[in-house]
């Protein structure tokens, strides 16, 4: 039968995923911002899992509010994204410089 | 007969594999856009397990808001641009056992935190809002509208705020096509437009007797 640490061993190794990613596809910010919709994703697990386990209705509350939220910051994410890629051409964090002191 | 929570721990298993893999898949894919529909699969195997904990509404939100609309604006997005695709990769490789190596490092150290003891100790009790009487999505709601509803306001203002922002940022005045101004069409007076002249129906005839 499932135990609340199955759901809470899911979360941790997607969260581990998406830090993995946040490391190796440094270049695209698209990939970026999709590991950070996997570390979203990771701690709703963990907020529905506890949620049904206390038998408490905040936690799929909350994650009504991640899901929001979180799709707000998508958009207005890719809207910079393709003000960024109209303007410099370029998606690579490494070129995007020009405020280096 | 298979035992009904063997079966349930077998589909959690499963969708488990597919939400692990998919999310392995959307971080080392070469093509964005098989990236993107790799998170699709992710997110659609995770309302799946969503609907293995009884969370039926937010497992269908999932599927709705973050398929139907989030991803498909990601492909949007990713189709829109053209993206180098040789050029992204650069540091792939040599970043590649350091994102390893800090990856599986946390997982070990939240391993830990979880502790193996803890692994039979919380059993999946009673559906919450089964033993209220009510369905899940009443339940919720029931919770949103009385106790949650000032956050749920400014829930709705977050994502009017986000639509605003997105199209301010990507809208775009080019200098060289003529628009119409609608606000300046509406705000003109006849005045501004046609000037009546009072003049005499007829003019008077030059005159004769001046002329030799």
């Amino acid at each position: 039968m499932i135990t609340l640490s199955h759901f809470i061993v899911l979360g941790a190794v997607l969260f581990c995923i998406a830090v993995a990613s946040l490391f190796i596809n440094r270049k695209n910010v698209i990939v970026l911002l999709m590991s950070i919709e996997l570390m979203l994703l990771a701690v709703n697990i963990n907020f529905v899992a506890f949620s049904r386990f206390l038998g408490d209705v905040a936690g799929q509350v909350f994650v009504f509010f991640i899901l929001t939220v979180a799709a707000a910051e998508t958009a207005i994410g890719l809207a910079i994204l393709v003000l960024l890629f109209r303007n410099r051409s370029t998606i690579n964090i490494a070129e995007i410089d020009s405020m280096k002191g | 007969m298979i035992d009904p929570q063997m079966f349930q721990l077998v589909c959690f298993y499963a969708f488990a594999a597919v939400t692990v893999g998919a999310a392995l898949g959307v971080i080392t894919l070469r093509n964005t856009v098989h990236a993107v529909l790799s998170l699709v699969l992710t997110f659609f195997s995770t309302a799946c397990i969503w609907l293995l904990a009884e969370a039926e509404f937010l497992a269908i939100a999932l599927i709705v808001v973050y398929v139907g609309a989030v991803m498909v604006l990601f492909l949007f997005v990713v189709m829109m641009l053209d993206i180098k695709q040789e050029h992204v990769r650069e540091g792939f490789i040599r970043y590649l056992p350091v994102g390893i190596i800090v990856a599986l490092v946390m997982l070990g150290e939240m391993l830990a935190l979880i502790g193996v003891r803890a692994m039979h100790m919380a059993v999946m009790g009673p559906n919450p809002a089964t033993v209220a009487g009510v369905s899940n999505t009443e339940w919720l709601g029931h919770a949103l509208y009385t106790q949650f509803l000032l956050p749920f306001e400014i829930a709705a203002l977050i994502l009017t705020v986000g639509v605003v922002a997105a199209v301010a940022l990507t809208l775009r005045h080019r200098k060289g096509p003529r628009h119409q101004t609608a606000a300046q069409q509406v705000s003109i007076k006849p005045a501004d437009r046609i000037r009546i002249v009072k003049m005499a129906a007829e003019r008077p005839a030059p005159n004769q007797e001046t002329t030799p």
